[in-house]
């Protein structure tokens, strides 16, 4: 039961409290990006989902049962880098020829994600913070949620935006900034939840 | 000599990785609560692109075209993983207040970016200075926006108190000062994105100014991080790489019948609502 407890709290921590882009600054050039449309942003969001749990399972476990054996954990930014890039391109090839309606829903924002820096923050987090496997999934998953919140709530008022009269030098990226500031200011109001 | 020379200028001026070319963001953004911070991020990355802009060069005619970008990840890989070891063992407290970002130093897109379009096309000598320039660029970049944050958020700079805080007044004859109220926001993560949003505004504005007088302004990016991969914006004229995938680059495109479409779209919607 506490463990239960325990993954319960890092999925609202990872997802909300601390959240990947606005209070980490992981996963930022997609955020700003891909956001101008909440179709997009979130077609974007599930495919970040799918890549972080399924590289946060693949990282976990090499590091376990590869790396800490052979005590050659400060090996992990090359392996886990790697890892990640081929296993983008791997999922990729899956999905092209088996799950056709995936790949069409998915396969755009695949090869974006491989240079995603959330990516591998997630692996070395998992490390950093000690992470079993399976925590390390429920934080990956719950990282790559609290992505796709934001981005979609991004997206959501940059479509409103669109129609606004905005000064002259703030059209563009900084009227999104400040928005993404204006994010940011909201979800520190989570940090009291736990 | 004179190469290195203009190569130092180019990094630290005229194409700085943050201030005009707006590359590395997240570290940008992440690291600067204060001055000495961005300072120590600034410098580590210099050394890691130095080392893998030297080493590239030096192994640009063996590395196979089709395998480079995974060949310079593992390059800058060890390098970073170098560079950690290094901080952990003699700069304890910078290792510490930097953390995850010190790894996170491989996906930096400036240190891959030069590889890609400096080191693994020209010698061993140019190469070196172009990271050093680059180096120190970002550096100086990252210390700046350091500084503007602390003073704003702490009153502080580089750890000195500096400006006359409740908790740090100034004591002049007998009676103490104390006109500033820190923003702490500065410091919290909203902070970031405001110091961010206000710099993009004035490269938009300094860019705008430039075209008006007739200047070549191309080379700033305002808001763009031209790290195509990434980004979803198809519709950019600056886009050189397909959204389909990273293999089929399209080569730099105007895109001005896109664009075109895509305002009558836009025009459309609006006449809908």
């Amino acid at each position: 039961m506490t463990e239960l407890r325990e993954l319960l709290i890092i999925l609202v921590s990872s997802s909300i409290v601390s959240n990947v882009v606005l209070s980490q600054f992981l996963g930022l050039c997609p955020f700003l990006g891909v956001s101008k449309k909440v179709n997009t942003a979130a077609g974007m969001g599930t495919a970040l989902i799918f890549v972080i749990t399924l590289s946060s399972t693949v990282a976990g476990v090499i590091y376990q049962y590869i790396l800490v054996p052979n005590h050659i954990e400060y090996l992990q930014t090359i392996v886990f880098i790697l890892v990640i890039a081929a296993l983008v391109q791997f999922v990729e090839m899956v999905l092209k020829k088996y799950m056709k309606a995936l790949y069409e829903a998915l396969g755009v924002y695949l090869p974006l994600i491989t240079t995603n820096c959330a990516v591998l923050g997630v692996a070395l987090t998992n490390v950093q913070k000690e992470y079993g496997i399976v925590t390390g999934i429920v934080n990956g998953f719950a990282t790559a949620l609290g992505f796709t919140i934001s981005i979609v709530i991004l997206a959501g008022l940059r479509e409103k935006m669109a129609y606004n009269d905005v000064p002259e030098s703030f059209q563009g990226m900084p009227i999104v900034l400040l928005t993404a500031g204006l994010m940011a200011i909201a979800f520190c109001g989570f940090s009291g939840l736990l | 000599m004179n190469k290195a020379a203009e190569r130092l200028y180019n990094g630290i001026i005229k194409e700085n990785p943050t201030f005009v070319l707006m590359l590395g963001m997240c570290p940008t953004l992440a690291v600067t609560t204060s001055a000495i911070n961005g300072l120590g991020m600034g410098l580590t990355t210099a050394v890691v692109l130095t080392l893998s802009n030297m080493i590239i060069s030096l192994l640009r005619n063996v590395i196979p075209d089709k395998v480079r970008i995974p060949a310079f990840i593992v390059i800058i890989a060890s390098f970073v993983t170098m560079m950690q070891m290094l901080l952990q063992a003699y700069l304890p407290f910078l290792y510490d207040a930097l953390g995850i970002y010190i790894p996170l130093i491989v996906v930096n897109c400036i240190i891959l970016g030069r590889a890609e379009s400096y080191a693994s096309k020209n010698p061993v000598i140019p190469s070196m200075f172009d990271g050093i320039g680059m180096g120190l660029g970002f550096s100086l970049a990252l210390t700046c926006i350091g500084a503007v944050r602390e003073l704003l958020g702490a009153g502080d700079l580089f750890g000195f108190h500096v400006l006359p805080t409740a908790d740090h007044p100034w004591m002049i004859g007998g009676s103490s000062i104390s006109f500033y109220t820190p923003a702490s926001i500065f410091v919290l993560a909203p902070g970031a994105f405001f110091v961010l949003a206000f710099l993009t505004a004035l490269q938009n504005r300094v860019k705008r100014n430039g075209e008006k007088k007739g200047r070549d302004m191309s080379k700033i990016q305002s808001g763009c991080s031209h790290d195509c991969l990434s980004c979803g914006e198809t519709g950019c004229e600056h886009r050189f790489y397909d959204t389909q995938g990273a293999d089929a680059p399209v080569g730099k495109v105007p895109a001005k019948e896109q664009k075109a479409a895509e305002k009558n779209a836009e025009a459309k919607e609006k006449e809908e609502q």
